[in-house]
């Protein structure tokens, strides 16, 4: 990195494409990321960012373009082989497991992903990540006992618990209260500050500029700006994109 | 091993143990209600152990029972019947397996057709191969194994059945198939082949249907494709199975007890209604007893528990 050799990015997309029918909901979107950094994926409602997300996990496969993951090419690989790579992910409404406890929703990220535990280690490792989320303490409580923010946390640390080598965090911010809002800050911040590869899509602009090294603005399926979060959040196409016209 | 589960093994042994004993207490009617008791622990039981975590209704346990009878019946003229049992295991396994692979991507009221149609796809098969190898509409099974026998081999398999069940819901497999009954998106995502723990789970609830309609086939000395692919067998299954509670591993034999006596009284007391009348009590169950057996009996353990609803 500092003798000026590109190390292989954690993630390298080249021109990738998604329609549904007669809809392009991304279109010809390249992006590249070094590992140890996070990468915001910003713009409005519909611009593409979750079908990008649904595409690095796999969960789409795209029409057309590639995905390189480490080096690897893995475009059109499905969710479950993506997972074993190491990308572990949230999801924009949060999904938990009504019928197993707190615990073993946690315990369900570690058992067949990139990094797999069993028995003692797999208990040892879920209660880990709890106190890191801080739910340690309702280890044993059904799900569906949960505030929003906490069931939030469940999937943060059911992505955490295998070590992931890309994590995605789809509007993980999103739906909390302003007291809410700076913890879970704090908690993202944290996982930069360990050095964690994360793709964060948020429209809270505060976490923005607090979190990511770099930005990429989609609007309309395509890529409309790149930089750090002040220069595209300084970008005129980005200010017409959020505001209008009448303010670029 | 916990003081709990030391209790509830010792209770297992206590009432395996009683239930081995039945021949030599009880002959005639009971020993007859115990053969079903146990036919049916064993079904409900295999059944449950797919359907119960991933939610997925098969109505194919009288293709994979035909099967096995079939093995049996076809074989037995050719080599032992201990030999034709492993046999039909397998072929109830393969069969599963294949049609799992097939299958288990289609979902929800598509899959249950889909095995509904296997029995009676299989079952004019038989029918018809018979026909073109030039047999009568059935086959003999001429061997001596008396119902004590039966009994016992059934019990076996019962027991064989707990062994696994009890298994899976230690194992890797088992925890696999409770992420994906309660979200598929999250069990892949989590790096689970749902494809494979779903197929492994319906081989495994094939063979052992298979293997019961094997042990079952020297009870009928003469063996036809209705009566060995019986579709109401099928759904026998699946009454009894969610009349106990098919998401606890002792859950269908809560159901298989009461239902066999039901069963036993209108067939006996209304032969001509039998259908009629099992409608209407399955009608009864998921009306009242929604969440099964084992529903009621732990929602009585949490009010005692806790002193209120």
């Amino acid at each position: 990195m500092h003798d000026g050799a590109s190390p292989t990015p954690a993630l390298r997309i080249e021109a990738v494409s998604r329609r549904f029918g007669g809809l392009v909901a991304v279109d010809g979107v390249s992006l590249e990321m070094a590992p140890n950094q996070v990468l915001g994926l910003i713009g409005p409602n519909g611009s593409g960012k979750t079908t990008m997300i649904n595409l690095i996990s796999g969960a789409l496969k795209p029409s057309g373009g590639t995905i390189r993951l480490y080096g690897a090419d893995v475009t059109g690989a499905g969710a479950t082989v993506i997972a074993r790579l190491g990308v572990a992910r949230t999801f924009q409404i949060v999904r938990m497991l009504p019928s197993l406890t707190v615990l073993e929703n946690v315990a369900a990220g570690g058992v067949f992903g990139h990094r797999r535990f069993w028995g003692a280690e797999l208990h040892a490792r879920t209660y880990d990540v709890l106190r890191r989320v801080g739910l340690d303490r309702a280890a044993d409580s059904p799900v569906e006992a949960l505030t929003y923010i906490d069931q939030k946390r469940v999937e943060l640390a059911r992505a955490l618990i295998a070590d992931p080598k890309l994590l995605l965090l789809d509007e993980w911010l999103a739906g909390l209260n302003h007291t809410e809002l700076t913890t879970g800050i704090a908690l993202i911040e944290a996982l930069r500050r360990e050095g964690r590869t994360i793709v964060v899509v948020e429209h809270v602009m505060g976490a923005i500029r607090a979190l990511c090294d770099r930005c990429v603005v989609m609007m309309g399926g395509s890529k409309i700006a790149e930089g750090t979060p002040s220069e595209v959040l300084a970008h005129p196409e980005v200010i017409r994109a959020y505001l209008g016209d009448a303010h670029a | 091993m916990t003081a709990a589960e030391r209790t509830n093994l010792g209770l297992a042994g206590l009432a395996l143990l009683a239930a081995a004993l039945l021949p030599v207490v009880g002959s005639g009617y009971w020993l007859s209600i115990g053969i079903s008791i146990a036919m049916y622990t064993v079904l409900a039981t295999s059944w449950a152990l797919f359907s119960g975590p991933t939610n997925y209704i098969s109505l194919a346990t009288a293709a994979f029972f035909g099967l096995g009878m079939y093995t049996v019946a076809g074989g037995i003229n050719l080599l032992p019947f201990p030999v034709l049992v492993a046999l039909a295991a397998l072929a109830g396994a393969v069969l599963a397996g294949v049609v799992g692979l097939a299958t288990l991507r289609i979902s929800g009221v598509y899959f249950v057709i889909f095995t509904l149609g296997l029995a009676e796809l299989v079952r004019q098969l038989v029918a018809w191969g018979q026909h073109v190898m030039g047999a009568s509409s059935g086959l003999f099974v001429l061997i001596n194994v008396s119902d004590r026998m039966l009994y016992w081999m059934l019990l076996a398999l019962a027991v064989l059945v707990y062994l696994v069940g009890w298994w899976i819901g230690r194992s890797r497999l088992g925890f696999a198939l409770r992420i994906i009954g309660n979200d598929e998106v999250v069990a892949v995502h989590a790096g689970i082949n749902t494809a494979r723990a779903k197929v492994a789970l319906f081989v495994i609830a094939g063979a052992f249907a298979a293997l019961t309609g094997a042990v079952m086939a020297p009870r009928y000395n003469y063996v036809e494709p209705t009566l060995a692919f019986n579709p109401f067998l099928s759904f026998q299954v699946v009454i009894m199975a969610l009349l106990g509670g098919a998401h606890r591993l002792w859950g269908p034999l809560l159901g298989v007890i009461p239902l066999t006596f039901l069963l036993e009284a209108i067939s006996r007391s209304f032969p001509r209604q039998q259908i009629l009348l099992l409608g209407v009590a399955f009608l009864l169950i998921v009306y009242f007893v929604p969440a099964g057996v084992v529903g009621l009996v732990e929602g009585a353990f949490r009010r005692r528990k806790f002193g209120h609803a």
